[in-house]
C-alpha cells in the first residue's frame, strides 16, 4: 500500500499507530501479569536444566587437575609411551595434588576411565616423595610396571578435553574404549538399559490399564445423573487428597505377603498358607500402585470430553440403524479421542518419571531410571551421571510428545 | 396402493419416570401413513415422550405402540426404521455431511455405488449438493438442519420423527426452512411426527396437529378445525389469540345458549356445555367481533377503547367490554376510517356461532 493510501484516524494519524498506541497499556499490563510466571520458570525450570546440562558434560576437573600434563601431551600422538616430558609435567601436577589432599577425586576419576588406576596412582602418590630431579619417566616407571602400559597414558589423555558426552554413554550401558571407539559394556554389567526398557514397559501398562478402567469410570461420571456423579467424583479425587505417602503405604500393607489381600486369597482357596504370591517388591507391586495413583490423571481428562458429547449423538445413531456397539466404536469412541491422547500422556509422561511408589513398593525387579537417578543423586554423588539421565529422560519425554503431536496432533489435546 | 389408516398407533398408551406422576396419560392416537401430524404443547406436556417412546428411547410404563400393526415396545431402537431429526441437529461432529448421510446406509451393509447415489439424491433434495466434503462444523445452522433432515430421510425410513428441529434457527430461516419441509413431505410422501411448541409452525406445515396438555391430548383436528373450532378453553387459549368470558349458563336450547356474566349477558355456541347452571369459560377470536357490524348481529355490545397498537397491516385494540378489559380487537388498516381512538366508546358485534362455550378453566 502506497503512504497516500494510509488509512488514517479522525485525528490524522495513521490507523495503524493509533492502534497501537491503544493496545501498547493492555500489551504492558498484559506482561506484567506474566511476569512473575515468567520468572519463576526461569527460576525454577529452566536454569535447573541448563545447569543439568552442563554438569551432565562437565568434564573440567581433571582437566583443571592436570594442567601442565595436558599441556605436554598436546604433542604426544598416543601411539608410544609420552616422552619425558609428558612425565615431568604429570609429576608437578600429581605433586600439587598429593600436597594439597586432592589426589583422591583425580584417582577416582582416572579409575572410571581404566580400572585398576587407583592402586598404581596411590602407589605412585607414597613413593614420589624419594624422587630426584631428572628423569622422572625413568624413575615413574620404576614405581609400577604399568607407568609403561602406553593404554594408562592414553587414559589420561582421554580426560584431556574440558567437556565430555561419556556420562551419555554410560547411561544406555556404553563407553568409548582405548582405542575411542564407543562399544557396550560387557553384557553382564548392561543395568541401564534394562531400566530403561522397565521404565518404558511399566508407564506403557501403567497407561493402558489407568486407560481401561479410567474409560467405563468417565462414562459413567459424564452419564449419570448429578447426584450420583458428584459422588463418584468425590471417589475419583479422594485420592488426590491424601499423601501419596500414604497411598503407597497402603499399598504395602495390602498388598505384602501376609497382606490383607493375600489372606483373602487364602481365605477363598486362590492359594495354600505357606505359597502366598508375592505382590510387592516386584513389578506387581509397582503395577498395582501406580495405576491407581495415576488413575485421576486419565479420568478428569476423559470426563471433560466425554462431558461435552452430546447423549443425542448415540441416540442419532442408534435411530440411524446402528447397534449400540457400532455406535459405540463409529461415533462416540471417535469423539473422545482427544480426551485419550491427552489422558494417556498425562499418565505415561508421569509414569515414565515416577520415583516414590517405585521406590517403596517396587523392590530390585520394580525400580525405575528414576530410582537409579536418585542413587547417583545421594549415594554415588555423581551429579553429572544423574544430570545426564535426567537430561535423557527428559530428551524422551520431549521425543514422545513429539511423536504424539505428528500422530494426533497437540491441538487435539483437551484437558477441561 | 390405499394409504393405512393405523399406520403408526398409540394404544392406552401411558408413561411415568419416577412411578409417582404419570407424564402421558392414557395416550390413543392412530396416525396416517403420509401423514404429516405434529405434536404441539407446552413444555412439560409430554409430547416429547413421545415422540421418544416411539423412536424407541422411552419405554412406555404401560399401552403399546403400533408400526404397521406391529407392537414395536420390544424393539430396539435401531431396528425400527424410524428416522429421526433431533433439536440440536446431533450430526457426527468428526464425519463429513457425506460420512454423516452415508452412516445410515453404511450400517445397513448397502454397496457402495448405491450409497454414493442416495446420498447424492438426499444432498441435492436439500439442495446442498456439493457439500458433501465439509464438516458439519463448517456450515450454518440452516445448513446443518438440512443435512440432519437429509441424514434422517436418506434411508427411506417409514416414519420420520422430527423433535423442534426449527428451534435453534432465527426467525427468517425458520419460516423458509417450515415451508422446506412442507415440501420435502409432499414430494416423498414420508410419514412425519414432528414436535414443536410453536404454533405458527405447527399450522403451517402439519396435516393434522394433536395438542398435548398435561400428558393429554386436548385436541387432534387440522390446523383450520383447531383454529376456528377449539373443543376445550385450552386449545382455545394455546392457539391463536383469544377473547374469553368466564361466566354461567342461564338459558340452553336450539342450539345456542344464554350465559350470564357479572356485567351482563351474551349468546353463544354451547360446545363443552350441557345444562343450565353450569359455569363456562366463552371464547371469541380477536377477528370475529367486528366494530360497527352492517350486519345484523345477534351480540351487539359497546365497550371502551382502552388502548390502540398499530401493527403494519392491522390494529389492535384493547377495549373494556362487559367487564373485561382485556378484549382484543383485529381491525384491518383498509377498511374504512373507524373511530378508532383512545377512550370513544364503540359498538361491538359478532354472531352467537362464533362465541364458543367451552369448559370452565
Amino acid at each position: 500500500m502506497s503512504s497516500e493510501q494510509k488509512i488514517l484516524s479522525t485525528d490524522g494519524i495513521p490507523l495503524e499507530e493509533s492502534l497501537k498506541q491503544a493496545e501498547k497499556k493492555n500489551k504492558i499490563k498484559a506482561f506484567l501479569l506474566v511476569t512473575p510466571l515468567l520468572l519463576f520458570l526461569i527460576i525454577t525450570y529452566i536454569i535447573p536444566i541448563a545447569d543439568m546440562f552442563s554438569r551432565s558434560i562437565d568434564d573440567k576437573m581433571v582437566t583443571n587437575m592436570l594442567p601442565k600434563t595436558y599441556k605436554a601431551m598436546e604433542q604426544w600422538d598416543g601411539k608410544e609411551l609420552p616422552s619425558e616430558e609428558v612425565f615431568k609435567a604429570f609429576y608437578l601436577d600429581y605433586k600439587i595434588l598429593v600436597e594439597n589432599k586432592t589426589a583422591g577425586k583425580l584417582q577416582t576419576q582416572l579409575n572410571y576411565e581404566k580400572n585398576g588406576f587407583k592402586s598404581v596412582l596411590k602407589k605412585l602418590a607414597r613413593k614420589q616423595k624419594k624422587f630426584e630431579e631428572g628423569n622422572y619417566k625413568e624413575q615413574i616407571m620404576k614405581v609400577h610396571k604399568r607407568w609403561r602400559n602406553v593404554d594408562y597414558w592414553r587414559a589420561i589423555k582421554r580426560r584431556a578435553p574440558s567437556y565430555t558426552y561419556s556420562k551419555y554413554l554410560k547411561g544406555v550401558d556404553m563407553y568409548s574404549n582405548e582405542e575411542g571407539k564407543i562399544v557396550q559394556v560387557a553384557e553382564n554389567r548392561r543395568i541401564h538399559r534394562i531400566l530403561w526398557s522397565r521404565t518404558l514397559e511399566v508407564a506403557f501398562f501403567v497407561t493402558l490399564f489407568c486407560f481401561l478402567m479410567a474409560y467405563p469410570i468417565a462414562h459413567l461420571l459424564a452419564t449419570l445423573p448429578m447426584k450420583y456423579s458428584n459422588l463418584l467424583m468425590i471417589c475419583v479425587l479422594l485420592p488426590f487428597w491424601t499423601s501419596l505417602l500414604v497411598r503407597t503405604a497402603s499399598w504395602m500393607i495390602l498388598l505384602q505377603q501376609q497382606g490383607l489381600v493375600n489372606d483373602f486369597f487364602v481365605w477363598i482357596g486362590l492359594v495354600t498358607n505357606d505359597n502366598r504370591p508375592e505382590m510387592m517388591y516386584n513389578k506387581t507391586g509397582t503395577y498395582v500402585a501406580m495405576t491407581q495413583i495415576l488413575l485421576p490423571f486419565m479420568v478428569l481428562p476423559l470426563y471433560s470430553v466425554m462431558k461435552t458429547i452430546s447423549p443425542s449423538l448415540m441416540r442419532a445413531g442408534k435411530s440411524l440403524g446402528a447397534t449400540p456397539g457400532v455406535a459405540f466404536f463409529k461415533i462416540y469412541f471417535p469423539l473422545t479421542i482427544p480426551g485419550i491422547g491427552a489422558g494417556c500422556l498425562l499418565v505415561f509422561i508421569l509414569a515414565i518419571g515416577y520415583y516414590i511408589t517405585p521406590a517403596l513398593v517396587g523392590g530390585a525387579s520394580g525400580t525405575l531410571i528414576s530410582n537409579q537417578i536418585a542413587y547417583h543423586m545421594k549415594s554415588t554423588l555423581d551429579w553429572s551421571f544423574a544430570s545426564a539421565m535426567g537430561l535423557m529422560l527428559l530428551t524422551g519425554v520431549l521425543v514422545i510428545y513429539w511423536i504424539y503431536n505428528k500422530l494426533v496432533g497437540v491441538d487435539n489435546i483437551k484437558l477441561g | 396402493m390405499s394409504k393405512k389408516e393405523d399406520f403408526v398407533k398409540f394404544d392406552k398408551v401411558d408413561k411415568s419416570y419416577d412411578g409417582k406422576v404419570l407424564v402421558v396419560k392414557d395416550l390413543n392416537l392412530d396416525i396416517e401413513e403420509g401423514e404429516f401430524v405434529t405434536m404441539l404443547g407446552p413444555s412439560g406436556s409430554g409430547k416429547t415422550t413421545c415422540l421418544m417412546m416411539l423412536a424407541g428411547f422411552e419405554t412406555p410404563t404401560n399401552g403399546e405402540i403400533y408400526l404397521d400393526k406391529n407392537p414395536i415396545s420390544n424393539i430396539p431402537p435401531h431396528k425400527r426404521g424410524i428416522g429421526m431429526v433431533f433439536q440440536n441437529y446431533a450430526l457426527f461432529p468428526h464425519m463429513t455431511v457425506y460420512e454423516n448421510l452415508a452412516f445410515p446406509l453404511r450400517v445397513r451393509k448397502i454397496s457402495k455405488d448405491d450409497i454414493v447415489k442416495k446420498v447424492e439424491k438426499a444432498l441435492s433434495m436439500v439442495s446442498l449438493s456439493g457439500f458433501g466434503n465439509r464438516m458439519p462444523g463448517q456450515l450454518s445452522g440452516g445448513q446443518q438442519q438440512r443435512v440432519a433432515v437429509a441424514r434422517a430421510l436418506v434411508f427411506d425410513p417409514a416414519v420420520v420423527l422430527m423433535d423442534e428441529p426449527l428451534g435453534a434457527l432465527d426467525k427468517n430461516l425458520r419460516e423458509s426452512m417450515q415451508y422446506e419441509i412442507k415440501h420435502i413431505h409432499e414430494s416423498i410422501g414420508v410419514t412425519v411426527v414432528y414436535v414443536t411448541h410453536d404454533q405458527g409452525e405447527a399450522l403451517t406445515m402439519s396435516n393434522r396437529i394433536a395438542v398435548f396438555n398435561d400428558g393429554k391430548v386436548q385436541q387432534l383436528s387440522s390446523p383450520d378445525k383447531l383454529y376456528e373450532e377449539p373443543v376445550n378453553s385450552f386449545v382455545a387459549e394455546f392457539i391463536g389469540e383469544n377473547n374469553t368470558f368466564a361466566g354461567e349458563i342461564s338459558d340452553i336450547s336450539n342450539g345456542s345458549c344464554k350465559v350470564k356474566l357479572d356485567k351482563g349477558e351474551i349468546i353463544a355456541n354451547p360446545i363443552s356445555v350441557k345444562s343450565v347452571g353450569e359455569k363456562t369459560t366463552v371464547s371469541i377470536r380477536p377477528e370475529r367481533a367486528l366494530i360497527n357490524p352492517k350486519d345484523k348481529m345477534d351480540n351487539n355490545q359497546k365497550g371502551k377503547i382502552e388502548e390502540v397498537i398499530y401493527h403494519g397491516d392491522h390494529t389492535r385494540v384493547r377495549l373494556n367490554l362487559l367487564g373485561n378489559s382485556e378484549f382484543i380487537l383485529k381491525v384491518p388498516n383498509s377498511s374504512q376510517n373507524l373511530d378508532i381512538k383512545l377512550g370513544n366508546e364503540i359498538n361491538i358485534g359478532w354472531n352467537s356461532h362464533d362465541a364458543r362455550a367451552l369448559d370452565p378453566k
